[in-house]
Parts: structure tokens; sequence; C-alpha cells
């Protein structure tokens, strides 16, 4: 008899569990989507998902919700990713919400916040019933507590309090009239298994992950990229650093490290090594107040 | 199978379910066991630090860590389940850290439905409360392998090795009446750090590992089943491409059992049998699948297959029964009651359920059985017996946590109502 080892590594034990999230999904729901932001663990799902259905093209599309403010780097891996695998693209933009009326640009709210209502009303408007979102639960602590499918009702709401109990791998995918459920296929994966498995799989990433140089300003100890959206304050000036980013959205709020990791792998071992979160380190909406993200979430944020 | 990766290789993966009443101190054994496995960032910690200090506590609350939602920091409590996370070099570990409070019936079954280990925390002080107990039962109920008995807060009792004794011998009684496959008890403080990463220097006389040792050791990789082949049909694979014309694949995840290509095969409940002619990952073919890889399997002959059904060895495959008997754990406010129809999910088949009648309740604490019950409440667990519209492709959960487990879904909320697990 043949002795042979059962044992499967943790990153096949995530890539399993994820695609069977994608297969139950797919087949549940009537008209599920993929919201796909260009960033790195958007990318890790949309592999996952290449990886459930093939050789079969993967059957929904995929959602962008475009701040107006995007890096242009991480728009052209996007259409990249879209274009060689085949799947439609579905642009909701916050330029077009604030023309239509559906949010107001006061000045005040950040392009961040305005996606909330600019997503809420694409998944309505194209009758999503299910999105696939790339929130992992090491990410922050109200993701911490949310299930891997996260029912939001006919305002989009999610309500942290009264969420349904999730056991073994039986996902609930019910839904009444109007509701749609957010599908966190990669909950239980690390940023560290994030580089793990973008290594391994040797996939295209934006080029703002790796370090380069960039026009730089510091603002609450963060380092924000020089734009045409950034006015700057008194006292602050540009300067050009060695840096890379750990989280891509919207140019004015996302900051970057200092870093001279240019490979995956430096990568991976600056990341093993780091010492504050993606979050804490370069997510200025994360600072707001304590549950920040938990209080987004409640109104229909990923 | 193979994994070509460039740096740290083999790591495996440790789910545990943490238990133990409000003050057992399991927020610190958390925070401890995050802080000291470098898992807990500058910034989350100075974040803990800025709202300890704005609440006056004298101390950094480390619990403030793990209660995520705001309510949960204005009442000071944890509602819900939280996953959390931290790896040593050679394992990943995800921990369903469970509330001690109320609600906490159907959190803890939750937590301990997909878990490797239960970690049950108990104050040397109090030493077993009717809370411990029930942790063990439910787990014993859930069948999670492992077990560990932390006896918490060993400073307090002068590191005392008669405490630990007697605990120990407590629990160990106690345990022969249930399922407890693997029993490790070990004496810790979480507050000082003894027995939790490093050895104690305080407790000589315990020669036992340390907590995040064993953790770190325990033997998970046999605890599935590798010799019952069960693979439930998830989704269909058939891309109308030229290049893939006629591909039709059976993508779904391994229940149990090692399957190889040249199996001999029955596809149930259609009887139909044939040969798996290969098993597809990503364009690789693979040599064989077994839990809890997620594989496309194609088959020898054209046989009808759909979402729903089991692929299992000829002279070993479940039984069709539309007849159910199972305990269940109820989750909602509103009383389970014989009559009641209900949604069920089983593997990837769903059905309707009508439950026939409620054989007893279990009182989890005494493990009295109540033969006289009508109802089902909140967070009660009891032995129903059910009728399904569609047969199930059912084991006994004792043989198989995947294929022997099904939830109950309430027709008119949507909302998961019950947990099963499977008899006979």
């Amino acid at each position: 008899m043949t002795v042979l080892d059962y044992r499967l590594s943790q990153l096949d034990q995530l890539e399993a569990e994820s695609i069977h999230i994608f297969r139950e999904s797919a087949a549940e729901f009537e008209r599920p989507v993929l919201m796909f932001s260009g960033g790195k663990d958007s990318i890790v799902m949309l592999r996952l998902a290449e990886k459930a259905f093939h050789p079969a093209k993967i059957p929904f599309p995929v959602l962008q919700v475009d701040t107006g403010r995007d890096f242009p780097e991480v728009l052209s891996t996007r259409d990249n990713w879209v274009n060689r695998l085949g799947v439609k693209l579905v642009i909701a933009s916050v330029d077009d919400a604030i023309r239509d009326g559906i949010v107001v640009e006061d000045g005040k709210t950040s392009r961040n916040r305005m996606q909330i209502a600019t997503l809420l009303h694409a998944i309505e408007d194209n009758g999503f019933t299910a999105a696939f979102g790339g929130g992992r639960r090491d990410e922050e602590k109200a993701r911490a507590k949310e299930r891997v499918y996260s029912h939001r009702d006919e305002f989009g709401q999610w309500d942290p309090k009264n969420q349904r109990p999730e056991l073994w791998n039986l996902y609930n995918g019910r839904l009444h009239q109007g509701e749609h459920m957010r599908v966190f296929p990669i909950s239980n994966w690390t940023e560290l298994d994030i580089w793990d498995y973008i290594g391994r799989e040797g996939i295209e990433i934006p080029s703002i992950y790796c370090s380069h140089q960039r026009r730089v300003f510091e603002r609450d100890g963060m380092l924000l990229s020089e734009s045409e959206w950034n006015t700057l304050r008194e006292g602050e000036t540009v300067t050009e650093r060695t840096v890379r980013f750990r989280t891509v959205g919207d140019i004015t709020l996302t900051g970057c490290v200092e870093s001279g990791a240019s490979t995956v792998d430096e990568i991976i071992t600056e990341v093993a090594t780091a010492r504050v979160t993606e979050r804490g380190a370069t997510r200025g909406d994360d600072r707001f107040s304590e549950a920040a993200m938990e209080d987004r979430k409640k109104e229909g944020y990923f | 199978m193979p994994d070509n990766t460039t740096g740290r290789r083999h790591m495996d993966l440790l789910r545990f379910a943490t238990a133990g009443s409000v003050d057992d101190g399991k927020s610190t054994l958390i925070g401890r066991l995050l802080y000291d496995s470098k898992a807990i960032f500058e910034d989350q910690l100075d974040a803990v630090e800025r709202t300890s200090e704005a609440k006056g506590h004298g101390y950094v609350d480390l619990s403030l860590l793990t209660d995520g939602l705001r309510s949960e920091r204005e009442q000071g409590i944890t509602i819900d389940v939280a996953y959390r996370y931290f790896a040593t070099p050679n394992r990943k570990f995800i921990i369903a850290d469970t509330p001690g409070h109320v609600q906490y019936t159907r959190n803890m079954v939750t937590g301990a439905s997909t878990a490797d280990l239960g970690l049950i925390l108990v104050d040397a002080r109090h030493g077993l409360t009717e809370q411990s107990r029930r942790h063990a039962v439910l787990l014993s109920l859930l069948r999670v392998p492992h077990f560990v008995l932390a006896i918490n807060k060993m400073d307090l009792v002068d590191y005392s090795e008669d405490v630990y004794r007697t605990i120990l011998e407590e629990f160990t009684t106690f345990a022969t009446k249930l399922d407890v496959p693997d029993l490790e008890i070990i004496p810790i403080s979480a507050l000082q750090g003894d027995n939790v990463v490093d050895r104690s220097v305080n407790m000589d006389w315990y020669k036992g590992p340390t907590l995040m040792h064993h953790l770190e050791h325990v033997h998970v990789a046999s605890d599935r089943d590798y010799r019952d082949v069960r693979f439930p049909v998830q989704y269909v694979i058939r891309p109308k491409s030229d290049q893939h014309h006629d591909y039709r694949g059976y993508g779904g995840t391994v229940a149990g059992g090692v399957l190889k290509p040249g199996d001999e095969i029955v596809v149930l409940p259609s009887g139909m049998t044939t040969t798996i002619e290969a098993i597809d990952l990503f364009g690789q073919e693979l040599d064989a699948a077994y839990p809890p890889m997620s594989v496309t399997v194609r088959l020898k002959d054209d046989v009808d297959v759909s979402r729903g059904d089991m692929i299992a060895r000829i002279h070993n495959a479940p039984v069709p029964k539309q007849d159910i008997d199972a305990m269940i754990c109820w989750m909602s406010t509103t009383p389970l009651q014989p009559r009641q129809k209900l949604a069920i999910k089983h593997t990837t088949r769903s059905a309707r359920a009508l439950v026939k009648d409620i054989q007893y309740r279990l009182d989890v604490n005494t493990l009295h059985r109540d033969p006289d019950a009508t109802t089902l409440g909140l967070n009660e667990i009891g032995r129903i017996h059910l009728r399904t519209t569609t047969p199930l492709l059912a084991d006994v959960y004792a043989q198989n946590r995947t294929t022997g487990s099904f939830i109950l879904i309430d027709e008119a909320t949507g909302i998961t109502v019950g947990a099963g697990m499977i008899n006979n």
C-alpha cells in the first residue's frame, strides 16, 4: 500500500474554502456580481473565481465603483484582468452618481463615503442579488464579526446584532425581494496569505504595490500622494520618496509607506515583520472614529 | 498536492473555538496568544491604550481588542462570534472566539461546528462551573476532536499542584460521560504568561506542554474521514466554448475519502455507476483528491448528474433517506414545534422538512433527557424526527461532520433557526 500524505497546506485549504464559497453562491443566487477594485484582495478573488469555474468562464460580471480618484495603475491592471478573462465589467461611477443626484458633493464628504450610495444604487439598478466582496476578517475588528454570507436588507444595511448563525460549510442564501447578500470568500485570509498566494500564483498586481519613487507629502502621520485633488495645507511640503502602497483606494485618502520592497518576495518579508496594520498605516477613512468601519458597513459599505 | 510556493512552506491550519465564563480571562488569554505571536500591531495596541485610558481603566484592557462592535464596547460584553488569526512558523490558527454570555449556546455551536480543537478556560479559584460543563457537553456533541482544558489564574492559587489535580480529576471523571477523544489539561496564568507560550518557572511540577506548544503540535491531519468517499456535487461545469466543447465536470468539495482517477463510483440518488476519468484543478490533473479539497471531477460515461447529487464508492455509499433522526440546537426565539415545516439544507441539497416529533430535550448541564418536552426554545438542544420532501444522502454525524450535518431555515423569515446532527 502506498502511504499518502493527506495534509493540505493552509494556503491550499484557504483556496479550497474560497472556491467552495464561489461555487455555492453561483449555484444559489440568481444574479451575483464580483466587486472588483483592482486591488490585491480583489485580484486574488478574481483568480479564485477563475479557478472555481475553470475551464468555463466566470459566470458573473465584475463591478467596480469608480471614485474618479483612483490610481491609473490600478485601473489599467483592472482592464488587463477583465480582458484576459473575458468577463463583463460594470462600472458604477461616483462622478455619474453626483451628476444624477444620487449623492451630493458638499466638499466635505469623502469620495470613499460617496461610494456607499453609488454602490447600493448600482446593485439595485442591475438587480444583483449577491455581491462578492474582498473583505478579510483580519483587517479590522468590525470585520472580524462579519459572516461569510452577510445579509443586507432592502436598504442595503447590515445589522451586526442580528446576523444569521453560520454553521459548518452550510451557507444560507435565502433572500426576500429587494434584499441582497454580501459574500466574502476570502474572510479567513490574512494580508500575509494574500501576498503568499500572489507570489505562488505569479499573478499580475498594480505596480504601485511595489516600491517606486513618488512625490508625497505628510498629513496626520500618513504619506499621501501629490495629485490634482489634494490641496496642500499650510506647512505641508512635497518631497520625493521611495514608497509603496499596502492598500489601494481613493488617491486622496490612501497613504503609502516608505519601503524598498520591489518584488513580491520582498513584500512578503516586509509584511511578515510589519508592526502596523495595513489600515492603520494607510487608510485615512478608518481613522475618524473607533467605530468608523462598523458605521460605514451598517450603511452599506463593504 | 505539490505546493510550489516560495518561502514559508507546508504550514498547516488549526481551527479552534474558545469557551469559558465571562471572567475566566478569555480575552486576556487571546490577547496574550496574539501578542506573543506578534499578531497584534502597534496601531491596534495604541487604540486599545487610548480607549482604556479614556474609560478610566487603570490597565490596558485587552478585551477591547476582541470586542469589535460599538454595542459590545458600550455594554462591555461580547455578543457574537469573532474570528481571529495568528500564525507561528509551522501553523496558522483561526480562533472562533465565542462569547461566554447570552445566546451563548448557539454561538458556541456556530464556533465549534468548524473547530478542530475546543479550548475551555476555567478559573483555578472556582474550579469547574456549570458553564464549563456545558461547554464540554457542547464540544462533545459537536464532535470537536481535540479538547484543551486550560486552568487559568494559577497565580491566584499560589501555583498549587493540588488545585490543578483536583480540577483535573473532577473534569476527567465528568468527561467519561462524554465523547472526548483527546484531552490535554494545562495549568496557566494568562495574565502572567505562565505556560501560555513560555514554560512556567512557578510550576515545575507540571511536565506537560505549554498551551502554544500543544496548539502547534496537536495532530489534526487524520481527524477527517479518508475511507468513505463522499463528493457532494456542487456545480456542473460546462464551458460552451470551441476549445472545451465536450467538457463536462462536476465541481465540489471532497467531504470524505480519497478519490482517484480510475475509481469505480456510483452517483446518488440515481444509482448509476461509472468510473472517474480525471480530477481537475485549474487545468492540472490531480492523482488524488481528499478532504477538504475543492476540485472538478470528470466521469467516463455521460450519466445524468446535477447539483445536490452525491458521488460515492459503489459498495460504500450512503442510503438515501427521508426520515431523519437528529440532535438539534434550536437558534430562534420562536420555539420549535411538532408539525412545523422548515427548509433544510444538507450538503449541496435543499429540501423541505416536517418536524414529526420531539423525542426529548437534553439538559446540557446534567445530560438529563426530558421526554415530556413538547417544544424546543432558543438555545435548547433536543432529539427530533424529521421527514423530508426529497431523500438526503446523509451519514451519521459521528462518522462525517460534513455529510452528517444540516441547517434548518425558517421559510418566512429566511433566517437559520436550527443546526442539526444526524443520529442514524
